[in-house]
């Protein structure tokens, strides 16, 4: 126990004397939270926008007026003609172009039907589709109160001109995401990196004649990249709190417990990267490709698992972070409890022991 | 010449890796107190035959016995016997001297009172007393190399292994540095040294020479020269490898 203890000391003072590491650490969760947090909530403020009644009846000035008060939206222009659309969104100052047909409100008394166009700009696809899912709902509920006693559904036609961004995220998703991304990188890259230095460096060989186990060395290795790790974690939790008004609906507890888990299977894939390299530059490079991007890509992180082609929502069930984000978005968002959340931690474990498997029976191999 | 002084003892020692034989029986004592060189080229089963010795690899048959332990079913015990010294004279390069001295006094189990008081002695005899808060790296490698080889046995073993223990050092500090490796011999530790530097080689007591995995040739290097009708060890070194072609 107390060679241990002398060992991860050891391991400490490695960490906090080598600045680029602190800065892995710690610098890159704040910023990329920061970063996420900022770029992707695009808050609409008074968009600017402008209409085209071709109607001017009592229904269109009161949805116009409701567009307009929502906060949402300023009015920029009211429009004449079709004309005018093209060359107002060339001049680039609008975000959106609201266009009431002829005869709107007849139309929805006698038909129950009437179209809107929604037009968006598309340089800008996220806000674009936030505008128009804005406007869209401030219809649907314009209408909803104003004929409760009505059973017309109404239908309203978005034209959106755009590429359709799926990637489009929940408002919350970016918290338990980072904290995916961060906890991978730092545990996973990190202590394979910082293993495979011994072995580069030659201390391995010292470790492995001493008197010291291999289980030992494993955990005097790791054992103080969980600590960081659960502390990151925490740090991401506070500031989305904090700063971004991420709640934790669910049990604290709970949360943390899925936190050490995932954290524990990503040490286990830093310790398998090690064992299948032989120079740090090669355990960053593996950690990268093979973590960081599909953490990235394929988690559900960023682009929704739904909606990617077959294939690959099969080889999204691999990856590590998948279950993670599922399993934190269950505890934090919903606030559900460990019923709902048992097959991800189930998962989770099962990718840990694995991993912890294959790496045993590698590292034998490499010592034979 | 087996007596109770005999520290390793190797039989008919093998090791093999599927079908490569990298050890073909191995036979040779060292004694308590000498100095035993190892010597062959690249290839020629000496790091495979260290690391049986030292406890990281299972033989694959013969007999071989390290500070009274058997070296097939008493490994873990073996390693507590035993410093080995690397030829990266490896240390914790982000570390100070000082938490290098308590990092390896740690792994081997030695007391704190104890080991502060080894500290002290030890930072003395290599005059690094002024050096014990400055980290490793800043270190000149001759001092590396002294501090790596006190830390080998700073658990006192029986047997110290070196492997290579002087990769890109000069002779004078090479020398020195030798001196240091007489000291440990003469209070009982017995060095168990690789080494492809040939005046190293006339340091040792006695040499034992591989290639293709067996021994060619052991003595003391005095007798090989005369047997071999040379004036250094590097003319028996040349002798022997054109012999064995």
């Amino acid at each position: 126990m107390k060679q241990l203890r002398g060992f991860i000391r050891k391991e400490f003072h490695h960490i906090f004397r080598d600045s680029r590491t602190m800065l892995i650490l710690f610098g890159i969760p704040i910023i990329q939270l920061l970063l996420f947090g900022y770029v992707i909530t695009t808050e609409i403020k008074d968009a600017r926008i402008a209409i085209l009644d071709k109607s001017h009846d009592e229904v269109t000035r009161e949805i116009t007026h409701k567009l307009l008060s929502s906060g949402y939206f300023r009015l920029d222009a009211m429009l004449d003609n079709e004309g005018q659309i093209d060359n107002i969104f060339r001049q680039g100052n609008i975000k959106e172009v609201v266009v009431f047909e002829q005869n709107f409100g007849k139309k929805l008394e006698r038909d129950g039907k009437a179209d809107v166009q929604v037009i968006t700009d598309a340089s800008d696809p996220n806000t674009a589709q936030l505008l128009s899912n804005y406007t869209n709902a401030i219809v649907q509920d314009y209408l909803q109160k104003k004929f409760v006693n009505y059973k017309i559904p109404l239908e309203i036609k978005p034209q959106v001109r755009m590429l359709f961004n799926e990637s489009l995220m929940g408002a919350f998703t970016y918290v338990p995401g980072t904290m995916a991304l961060i906890l991978i990188l730092i545990s996973a890259m990190m202590t394979s990196i910082t293993i495979v230095r011994e072995k580069e460096m030659g201390t391995m060989e010292i470790l492995l004649v001493s008197p010291l186990k291999s289980h030992h060395i494993i955990i005097g290795k790791v054992a103080p990249y969980l600590i960081l790790s659960i502390l990151n974690a925490l740090i991401i939790i506070g500031m989305g709190y904090l700063i971004f008004g991420v709640p934790v609906r669910g049990s604290f507890i709970l949360l943390m417990f899925v936190v050490i888990v995932y954290i524990l299977l990503a040490l286990s894939l830093g310790i398998l990267i090690s064992t299948i390299s032989d120079s740090q530059v090669k355990a960053m490079f593996v950690s990268v490709m093979i973590l960081m991007l599909p953490t990235i890509l394929l988690s559900g992180f960023i682009y929704p698992i739904d909606n990617m082609p077959v294939a690959l929502q099969v080889f999204s069930n691999i990856m590590p972070a998948r279950w993670f984000i599922e399993a934190v978005k269950a505890v934090m968002l919903k606030g559900v409890g460990t019923g709902y959340i048992w097959k991800q931690i189930l998962i989770m474990t099962g990718m840990t022991i694995l991993f912890l498997g294959i790496s045993v029976k590698k590292f034998k191999l490499r010592l034979e | 010449m087996e007596n109770e002084n005999t520290v390793i003892r190797v039989r008919d020692l093998v090791k093999k890796f599927g079908q490569f034989v990298a050890d073909d029986h191995l036979s040779f004592d060292v004694y308590k107190g000498e100095i035993f060189g190892f010597l062959g080229a690249n290839g020629a089963g000496k790091t495979t035959a260290i690391r049986m010795l030292c406890g990281l690899l299972e033989p694959t048959s013969g007999e071989l016995t390290v500070a009274g332990l058997d070296g097939f079913k008493q490994r873990e015990a073996i390693k507590r016997r035993i410093g080995y010294m690397s030829q990266k004279f490896s240390l914790y390069e982000d570390l100070t001297v000082n938490e290098n001295i308590r990092l390896f006094a740690g792994i081997y189990g030695i007391p704190t009172h104890i080991r502060k008081e080894k500290t002290e002695e030890l930072l003395e005899k290599l005059e690094l007393g002024s050096a014990r808060k400055k980290l490793v790296r800043d270190l000149p490698l001759g001092w590396k190399q002294k501090l790596a080889f006190s830390l080998a046995i700073i658990h006192d073993p029986s047997i110290v292994f070196l492997d290579e223990p002087s990769g890109g050092v000069d002779p004078v500090t090479r020398r020195r540095f030798w001196d240091l490796i007489y000291e440990a011999a003469h209070e009982g530790i017995t060095v168990f040294v690789t080494t492809h530097y040939m005046d190293e080689a006339e340091y040792c007591h006695r040499v034992a020479i591989m290639s293709a995995g067996k021994i060619v040739a052991l003595d003391t290097p005095k007798a090989l020269k005369k047997e071999w009708d040379a004036t250094s060890m590097d003319g028996v070194f040349l002798k022997l490898a054109r012999s064995n072609e």
